[in-house]
């Protein structure tokens, strides 16, 4: 089987180092007439074959950064009020929404959470597929059919070909993320976003779709935004880890020096969360909730929970290279220093 | 898709052997003899008598059952009491005015409620959305007889547009178009407000779910997203609505035919009423009933091909 999803970086002149690259990344989200900032300053790059996982507990910013990159929120409750994001080379936050639409779905791709109502119930799915190919490439519908098998080969839908007509109801949860994989894969993109893509699925099926998702990955080169709050998930996958909590990045590591050294409080917190085989210990859950955006405290984001609180977390920590670790960063006045 | 069509024709048989037995019940325990209200109080008892047994009252209830219903699987409905024309041809002739009376207004109804409904729920709490929502309070607050008679003092009587009294019966097929515009808009006017409001309500919703999101996320414009992805799943709910309410378009029909002097059903339920003419009464009730059962398997048929998770089901 031969797969015909183009692997040339397509911008030849300049290929761009970073398949996606975020600058001082601010989005603000309404609640009740006032603005928060839920995500604040958020800076990171990908690379084509690279695989960044963000982390964090639910509300602590991870998918509004992926809607902010997809030029998706919604426009009365959410905007992006700080930074730059730029894909494949293209500044998203400077251009109109056509520019972005014609970004979106052909350089940048996003699969979502729930399979289930990701789709749409009453269009046959092999129409869903070659809608972007259709929008993007400009393919006949016949043409397009044809592609769209081909995806749903590459995504290893069995009987791709009878399946085209069918309907989102007849297949199972872990087939219709496979087919929003097809989709968001159909036009080559240089950038994935997966936004919790295995959350919804049985354990097994978990597995299969990230095995397959790190074949494309391989395949393809491309650059993937992978946002889960599963550790297990990030250290089968991950080549970087971002952790975020009320909307800051707290700490950036490489994968296996983030699980030998969780730095910041709150990703130790998390690690000691996770049910472990080789540990007998009892989980420590985190003790409180995320504070919601108008209560945020000043300063430290995490210092109502932590427990090496001390009063110069009243100002808000910088996130600095460790001096042991220059490319593992941590956002805490304690453990900076150490 | 056959099965499907077999399947909700063969509920239909039930639905209507209720319909026409309750019709059936309904004329006959109506109180008082049926041959006094035709022949008067001064009729000898032997004329009665020869009515009673031309009607077939002299019969027992079952027979009289079994004869009914045997007599409409025909396609007879009987003969009117008063003109003893068959009432069949009677409803015949003036079906045609009905249905195109009926056909029009589910048509106005359809291409300007989606529209502006789609439009509020766009922009909402915007012009469009404020437009919809008081046409729409409008329509529902207006009877009938009260727009049709604006209607016509606006654009039959002031701006001569259309006529008055209706020509719906020329033979000049434009004629009997501008005869068709004010009564359809009047009896229309109920089925926007209707479609709008539903359209409104399920596109609100539709526009926020995940599928949506889906369609965005592939970099489709917002034309395609809002017609084609989020309408597709609104088609669902406006097709219940619409079902729903022909069979109150058709009673609704009754008011616009005599507002407008229209030829119709309408029209001709009047007449029997004032003339007590119980046979094409029932009549008429059977026509109707029917309408109605065929209506509503034209929606779940309808269903069948806006959803495509009916099939199986």
């Amino acid at each position: 089987m031969t797969f015909a999803l183009d692997t040339a970086a397509p911008n030849a002149e300049a290929p761009p180092a970073n398949a996606l690259t975020v600058e001082g990344l601010t989005t603000s989200i309404r609640i009740a007439g006032r603005w928060f900032d839920a995500v604040r300053d958020v800076s990171f790059t990908v690379g084509p074959r690279e695989t960044l996982a963000l982390v964090g507990e639910s509300g602590c910013g991870k998918s509004l950064t992926a809607l902010s990159i997809m030029g998706l929120l919604p426009a009365a409750v959410g905007r992006v009020s700080a930074g730059r994001i730029v894909v494949d080379g293209v500044d998203m936050t400077a251009a109109d929404e056509p520019a972005r639409e014609a970004m979106r779905g052909d350089r940048i791709g996003m699969i979502f959470q729930e399979p289930m109502t990701s789709l749409n119930p009453v269009l046959p799915i092999g129409f869903q597929i070659a809608e972007s190919l259709i929008q993007h490439r400009g393919l006949s519908k016949r043409d397009a059919r044809k592609r769209v098998v081909e995806l749903m080969e590459l995504v290893r839908i069995p009987a791709a070909e009878e399946r085209l007509d069918a309907y989102p109801h007849q297949f199972s949860g872990g087939m219709r993320q496979r087919v929003m994989i097809a989709m968001a894969l159909a036009c080559s993109p240089r950038v994935l976003i997966a936004d919790e893509p295995t959350t919804a699925l049985d354990v097994t099926i978990q597995a299969q779709v990230l095995a397959l998702l790190a074949d494309l990955q391989k395949q393809v080169g491309l650059a993937v935004l992978l946002i889960t709050h599963n550790l297990g998930v990030v250290a089968s996958v991950a080549d970087r880890v971002m952790v975020m909590y009320g909307g800051d990045v707290v700490e950036s590591a490489p994968m296996r020096s983030f699980f030998k050294a969780p730095t910041h409080p709150y990703s130790e917190a998390l690690l000691n969360a996770m049910p472990r085989v080789d540990r007998a210990t009892a989980l420590a859950p985190i003790p409180g909730q995320v504070p919601t955006l108008p209560d945020m405290p000043a300063g430290c984001r995490f210092q109502s929970r932590c427990p090496l609180r001390v009063d110069k977390c009243a100002e808000r920590p910088p996130l600095v290279p460790m001096a042991s670790d220059p490319a593992h960063a941590v956002r805490c006045w304690v453990r900076a220093g150490a | 898709m056959l099965r499907f069509v077999a399947k909700r024709l063969a509920l239909a048989v039930p639905t209507l052997w209720a319909v026409l037995t309750l019709v059936f019940v309904l004329v006959r325990i109506v109180p008082g003899d049926p041959t006094i209200v035709i022949l008067g109080d001064q009729a000898s008892p032997a004329a009665r008598a020869a009515l009673r047994e031309r009607l077939g009252l002299d019969q027992p209830l079952w027979s009289q059952y079994w004869d009914f219903m045997v007599q409409i699987l025909h396609g007879d409905l009987g003969r009117s009491l008063v003109t003893n024309r068959p009432i069949i041809t009677d409803v015949g002739a003036v079906l045609p005015f009905t249905i195109e009376l009926t056909v029009a207004a589910l048509v106005i109804g359809v291409v300007i409620g989606v529209p502006l409904g789609v439009m509020a729920a766009r922009r909402r709490d915007g012009f469009a959305d404020w437009f919809a929502r008081i046409f729409s309070l409008a329509g529902l607050s207006f009877p009938a007889f009260v727009s049709g008679i604006l209607l016509l003092i606006c654009f039959a009587v002031q701006l001569r547009w259309f006529p008055v009294i209706s020509t719906a019966n020329a033979s000049d097929p434009m004629e009997r178009l501008r005869a068709l515009v004010l009564p359809a808009f009047n009896l229309g006017l109920i089925m926007v407000a209707y479609v709008t409001r539903v359209t409104r309500s399920g596109m609100l919703k539709a526009l926020g779910e995940d599928y949506i999101r889906t369609a965005r996320a592939k970099g489709l414009p917002q034309r395609i997203v809002v017609w084609r992805h989020a309408l597709r799943n609104v088609l669902i709910p406006i097709v219940t609505v619409i079902g729903l309410y022909l069979g109150v378009l058709i009673g609704n029909a009754v008011v616009t035919e005599i507002v407008f002097n229209r030829p119709g059903l309408g029209k001709l339920i009047v007449t029997a009423l004032n003339q007590r003419d119980y046979a094409l009464l029932q009549g008429l009730m059977v026509v109707s009933a029917f309408a109605i059962v065929v209506a509503n398997i034209l929606t779940d048929l309808t269903y069948g091909l806006v959803d495509p998770r009916v099939k199986t089901a």
